[in-house]
C-alpha cells in the first residue's frame, strides 16, 4: 500500500483532535483526509466512491463509538481489511487489549506525539 | 719419447698453471664483489627500510586521522539524530499550540468556546480531572462554569470561592500560574482547594477566570514543556476568546431587544 496518495478517515468528535490529526497525516505527501463526527459518519464515508487507505478513530464519541465502528468494519467483507489506528483518551491496559482484540491494528493514548503517529501510520501502510 | 712426454706434461702443467690463475682471479674478483655487496647493501636496505617505515607511519597517521574524522562524523550523526528528534518535538508543540489557537478563535460562541477548551484541557494537556471558573466581578467570586471528572474529585461542578481566598482565590489575584510541584508541604496531596495546577485566564493582567487541573489522564505522568506552553496559551487566548464570545453574546441579546421594540414600533404605527 502506497505511503503517498493515501485517503485516510479521521473518526473524532471533536473538532480540536480532528484538525490537530489531519495535521499530523498533512506530512503524508498527498494525502487526502475525509473526516467524520462519529461511527455512523464514518460508515457513510466508508461506503462512498472515496477507497479509504487507513481509520483513525476515537472511542467515545456519540451515535456510535470506535469500539463499535471497528468491529462492524471487521465483519463487512468489503471494509476488513482497512488498517485501524484507536486513539483515545482510554489509557487502560484492558481498553487496549479489548480495542486490538476487536481488530484494530494499533492503539494510541492521548495527547497524541506526532512523530508516534506517523511511525505507526507508516508501519501499517507499508505491510 | 721421453722428452715428448715432458712437453706434453709441461704443457698440462701451464694449462693447470693458467686454469689456477684464472680461478685465483675470479675468486678474489667475487671476494671484492662480496666485500663490496656487504659494504653496499645495507645502506641500501637501511634506505628502503626508512621508506616503508615512513609509508607506515604515513598510513598510521592516515588511518589515525580517518578514525577520528569517523568519530567526528557519528558524533555528528548523533548530534543530527537528537536535533532532528528535538525538532519534531518543536514541530509537535507548534502543531498543538496552532490548533488550540485556531480552535480558540475559530468561534463567537460562548458554550462553543467554553467546549473548546475542555476539549485542549483533555486531548492536548491530558487531563481527566479540571474545571473552569469564571470570576464574577460584581461579586468578587470565582465559579465553576465547565467541569470533568466529577467521579474522581467531587464538588468540582460547584466550587466558589472569593477572590483572594485560597490557592485558587490567590491565582485570580495575582494573576500568577500555581502547580503543586512547587508546593512540597504535605507531600503534594491534591485537594479541591489544592489542585495540581491552576491557570489565570488573563486579558494583559486582567484576570476574568481559572483553568483548574486536578488529575492527569492514567497514561501520562506529569505536565511536559508543552503543557506550559499550552497555558501560556490558554491564559491569553483563551481569556480573549470567552470575553469576546461574552461581548458578543450580550451584543446579540442588546440587538434581539432593540429588533423586537423596533418591530413593536413599526407595526403599533
Amino acid at each position: 500500500m502506497p505511503l503517498e496518495n493515501a485517503n485516510f478517515l479521521v473518526v473524532e468528535d471533536s473538532p480540536t483532535m480532528r484538525q490537530l490529526i489531519s495535521f499530523s497525516l498533512k506530512r503524508f505527501k498527498n494525502a487526502r483526509i475525509i473526516e467524520a463526527v462519529d461511527g455512523v459518519d464514518a460508515l457513510k464515508k466508508l461506503s462512498g466512491p472515496d477507497k479509504i487507505d487507513l481509520i483513525l478513530t476515537d472511542i467515545n464519541m456519540p451515535v456510535m463509538d470506535g469500539l463499535k465502528l471497528v468491529s462492524l468494519v471487521r465483519q463487512n467483507a468489503q471494509l476488513r481489511n482497512i488498517p485501524i489506528v484507536i486513539i483515545t483518551t482510554e489509557g487502560a491496559e484492558e481498553d487496549r487489549e479489548r480495542g486490538l482484540a476487536l481488530g484494530a491494528n494499533a492503539y494510541i493514548s492521548k495527547p497524541i506525539q506526532s512523530s508516534h503517529l506517523i511511525k505507526t501510520i507508516s508501519e501499517l501502510l507499508a505491510v | 719419447m721421453t722428452e715428448e712426454r715432458a712437453e706434453k706434461f709441461l704443457e698440462l702443467f701451464n694449462k693447470g698453471k693458467e686454469f689456477t690463475e684464472e680461478l685465483l682471479r675470479e675468486n678474489q674478483r667475487l671476494r671484492y664483489r662480496v666485500a663490496s655487496l656487504e659494504t653496499e647493501s645495507p645502506a641500501g636496505l637501511d634506505e628502503e627500510v626508512q621508506r616503508l617505515r615512513a609509508e607506515v607511519q604515513q598510513l598510521t597517521e592516515e588511518n589515525r586521522r580517518i578514525a577520528e574524522r569517523f568519530k567526528e562524523v557519528e558524533e555528528e550523526n548523533k548530534d543530527f539524530a537528537n536535533r532532528y528528534i528535538e525538532v519534531e518535538e518543536q514541530n509537535n508543540n507548534l502543531a498543538n499550540l496552532y490548533v488550540a489557537s485556531y480552535q480558540l478563535h475559530s468561534t463567537l460562541d460562548f458554550r462553543e468556546v467554553i467546549q473548546i477548551v475542555q476539549e485542549i484541557v483533555i486531548n492536548l494537556i491530558g487531563a481527566e480531572s479540571f474545571a473552569i471558573l469564571l470570576l464574577d466581578e460584581k461579586t468578587n467570586e470565582l465559579k465553576t462554569i465547565a467541569s470533568e471528572g466529577e467521579d474522581v474529585m467531587p464538588g468540582i461542578e460547584t466550587i466558589s470561592t472569593r477572590l483572594g481566598d485560597g490557592v485558587l482565590g490567590s491565582v485570580a489575584k495575582t494573576g500568577e500560574s500555581y502547580y503543586i510541584n512547587q508546593d512540597m508541604e504535605d507531600g503534594g496531596k491534591v485537594t479541591l482547594e489544592k489542585p495540581l495546577a491552576a491557570v489565570p485566564l488573563k486579558i494583559k493582567e486582567h484576570v476574568i477566570g481559572l483553568v483548574v487541573i486536578y488529575r492527569l489522564l492514567q497514561q501520562k505522568d506529569s505536565f511536559s514543556a508543552v503543557d506550559y506552553e499550552l497555558f501560556s496559551l490558554l491564559a491569553a487566548h483563551a481569556a480573549t476568546a470567552i470575553f469576546s464570545s461574552k461581548l458578543y453574546s450580550q451584543s446579540e441579546r442588546k440587538l434581539n431587544t432593540i429588533q423586537s421594540f423596533l418591530d413593536l414600533l413599526t407595526t403599533t404605527s
